[in-house]
């Protein structure tokens, strides 16, 4: 989701990447002749299975990945209380990346080599996951990321539960011209994330015959809006296709309201504010603007039910469950579904397991794609409520193929290289 | 028209916020010479302070919800400096004359606060409803209002700014202030007892950190990383207007706000904030200083 790499310095990090990859994949060809590998005996030993979740307790991401981690924790536990896998419990070593990239690597590479674990749930920011994807290609360990992200990569070595821009932004650009208008203001903040997904949409909203009036970045944690404010106020878009991420969201909000401006007057559409960003904004400051993702805590589904139930029994009632929150939950029934379908903890035979495995999700019914990792998930527009919630207003009747590279889209072509 | 009027106004607007961070901080880093990394959690910590006081009148009668931000002002300046008290009486003041060690050990400072607001809180931001007579905002004409918290802001500031300026140029306890500020030695000998200026000069300084993110609760995020938005430009408003002198913090803090919005008027908000940057380099090559600063005939300067 985000990222600190310029575009270009990304185009040479995919060649590092590569280059790793092309290593690793040498490394496991040697290795393939084994029959068991240390990493699972280890991982699996005795009565119980280590799992490890890597996320950012401490440090500016503590805000978005606590509640992540807290998620997965009760996954595990609801998994442990039911016998567990393959017989065994599942144990969670728990490291703290503490917001910083280099440190999400170290921690990573504890997990795999000395902690052994059979696999990790972990990350946020597209940042700490560049930074352990050369780690986990290297140790041939098995990452699962719970968030929506810009798209543009495929590693062998992670599962993907958050949406691929074609299962977020792509089908919240198509509904905003059909309902809302054709001219658009692009606000976001100042790293990859935001103006990957925006060089997405003006591909989009060119090849649909809209306008983008301008675009518009502020650096991470910026706070003063007033000129951002007035520069929508004079150029009278349709709509604001907000990417801003962390608390500039606040910051945003609250001053687009101070100047008088309302979701009756201007169209607002997020994709990093989700229900627990809505109680930092305040819902008096963001009712009725625009959100997209695949889940709200309101969608109507009796695994929702139970799920948002259980949550609010585990850490209080006053906490609330956001996309993210629920990718991250799927990810551990998935990765033991395949478990139990590999009857191995073996990273390739997870991954081999792991291919069109499906889970009835609180989001609905889910499907793993083999092809890229990502996951077949129902897309939905959704609008906030005055109590904070988030209310689906649109939705797709079937889950949406995941596309990462965005290749079923001829106005897409030379986007992804 | 009402385009080049609002961004004027956006201009004295920001100018005010930044002046209010920094106001604390000129009177700390003047007096003390001792560079406060933790300044911006102070600002946190005034910040939380009225969150709970909001919470505190939720409970209470709902018509008296409205009055709970005049009572907030108050307790987050008290609150947070008695909370710098401690600091300076614990940390600050085995640091003086040691710049580097300060600036590692405030640093430190601010790091052990924000989990501990991580911890009391929670992690994820908070939110701090305004009151109701905050809402909205004064209608010039069709399209052009200027927002009731901004405003009140900007009064704020200049009601901090008079109450600083009575307390350092028209009392005894601001004369013992810049006596120390001008020459620490020579104020020893005369019988201040520096000691205690400092305990209370860094108890004020920290308290009016605490006002800023009072009133930064009506614009912005509440979470365990408030400050540290703030800290980079608050130290800049300082630089620039020259250390200890109440005059430099609202040059700077003017200087800096309307640069910034003018700038990312005509450019955008990234460039502005470079280009402001080079502003104030190339000024501080012409006079290292700031803008304004105490004439001091102490010879180690």
């Amino acid at each position: 989701m985000k990222k600190y790499f310029s575009l270009k310095m990304r185009k040479r990090a995919t060649g590092m990447i590569s280059a790793t990859l092309m290593a690793g994949l040498l490394l496991t060809g040697c290795g393939a002749t084994q029959t068991t590998k240390p990493a699972e005996t280890a991982s699996s030993s005795g009565d119980t299975i280590k799992v490890g979740i890597l996320h950012s307790l401490s440090g500016t991401m503590a805000i978005s990945e606590v509640s992540v981690k807290d998620s997965e924790m009760m996954a595990i536990d609801e998994i442990n209380a039911a016998g567990g896998v393959l017989g065994k419990k599942i144990q969670p070593v728990i490291e703290d990346g503490a917001s910083s990239w280099p440190n999400f690597a170290e921690k990573a590479k504890k997990l795999l080599q000395q902690d052994k674990v059979a696999t990790v749930f972990g990350c946020w920011t597209s940042a700490s996951r560049k930074a352990v994807l050369p780690v986990f290609e290297e140790n041939n360990g098995l990452l699962w990321y719970p968030v929506q992200y810009e798209g543009m990569e495929a590693s062998p070595n992670i599962f993907y539960t958050g949406a691929a821009p074609n299962q977020q932004i792509v089908p919240a650009i198509d509904w905003l011209f059909k309902n809302k208008g054709k001219k658009f203001f692009l606000l976001g903040s100042d790293y990859v994330f935001p103006r990957t997904a925006n060089k997405i949409i003006k591909a989009q909203v060119a090849a649909l015959g809209g306008e983008v009036m301008a675009e518009e970045y502020t650096p991470l944690g910026h706070t003063d809006y007033s000129t951002i404010v007035n520069k929508i106020i004079a150029s009278k878009p349709d709509v604001v296709f907000n990417t801003l991420n962390g608390d500039s969201n606040v910051a945003f909000f609250k001053q687009l309201k101070d100047a008088g401006i309302t979701s009756e007057d201007l169209t607002t559409l997020s994709v990093s504010v989700a229900e627990e960003e809505v109680r930092g904004i305040g819902a008096a400051n963001m009712k009725g603007q625009l959100v997209s993702w695949n889940y709200y805590q309101t969608t109507d589904t009796p695994e929702n039910k139970e799920f948002v139930k259980n949550y609010k029994a585990k850490y209080g009632a006053d906490r609330v469950t956001d996309d993210p929150i629920e990718a991250a939950y799927d990810a551990v029934y998935l990765w033991a579904a395949a478990v139990k379908k590999a009857g191995s903890t073996d990273v390739a035979k997870v991954k081999e397991a792991a291919k069109g495995i499906e889970f009835k999700a609180p989001e609905g019914l889910i499907k793993i794609e083999g092809e890229n990792q990502h996951i077949w998930k129902p897309v939905r527009i959704g609008e906030v409520t005055e109590d904070g919630l988030i209310k689906e207003i649109w939705s797709t009747d079937k889950p949406v193929k995941p596309d990462p590279f965005l290749k079923s889209y001829d106005w897409a072509k030379g986007l992804s290289n | 028209m009402g385009t080049y009027i609002l961004q004027i106004f956006n201009g004295i607007s920001v100018s005010s916020i930044l002046m209010l961070a920094a106001l604390g901080l000129a009177i700390t880093f003047g007096l003390m010479k001792v560079i406060n990394m933790a300044h911006g959690e102070f600002i946190m910590i005034g910040a939380y302070v009225t969150y709970l006081v909001q919470n505190l009148f939720i409970h209470l009668d709902k018509s008296l919800f409205g009055l709970y931000f005049v009572l907030a002002i108050p307790a987050s300046f008290v609150v947070a400096a008695f909370i710098g008290f401690v600091l300076e009486g614990t940390v600050i003041r085995h640091l003086y004359n040691r710049p580097l060690d300060s600036i590692l050990a405030t640093w430190g400072v601010s790091l052990v606060l924000q989990q501990l607001a991580r911890s009391i809180f929670g992690a994820p931001n908070v939110d701090v409803k305004s009151p109701g007579w905050l809402e909205g905002g004064l209608v010039l004409h069709q399209g052009l209002q200027l927002p009731y918290k901004r405003l009140f802001i900007i009064a704020l500031v200049i009601t901090c700014i008079l109450g600083m300026f009575v307390l350092l140029y028209k009392s005894k306890t601001g004369r013992r202030i810049r006596a120390v500020m001008q020459n620490r030695e020579m104020a020893e000998s005369m019988g201040i007892n520096t000691r205690r200026v400092d305990a209370y000069t860094f108890a004020i300084g920290s308290g009016l950190a605490g006002i800023a993110g009072c009133a930064l609760t009506l614009l912005g995020s509440i979470g365990s990383t408030l400050g540290t938005n703030y800290i980079v430009d608050t130290f800049m408003v300082v630089v620039l207007g020259g250390v200890g002198k109440l005059i430099g913090t609202v040059a700077g803090g003017l200087f800096i706000g309307t640069a910034n919005t003018t700038l990312e008027f005509y450019t955008n908000t990234s460039l502005a904030k470079v280009l402001v940057f080079l502003l104030i380099i190339t000024f501080l090559q012409w006079r290292p200083k700031g803008l304004f600063n105490i004439s001091s005939r102490s010879l180690d300067e």
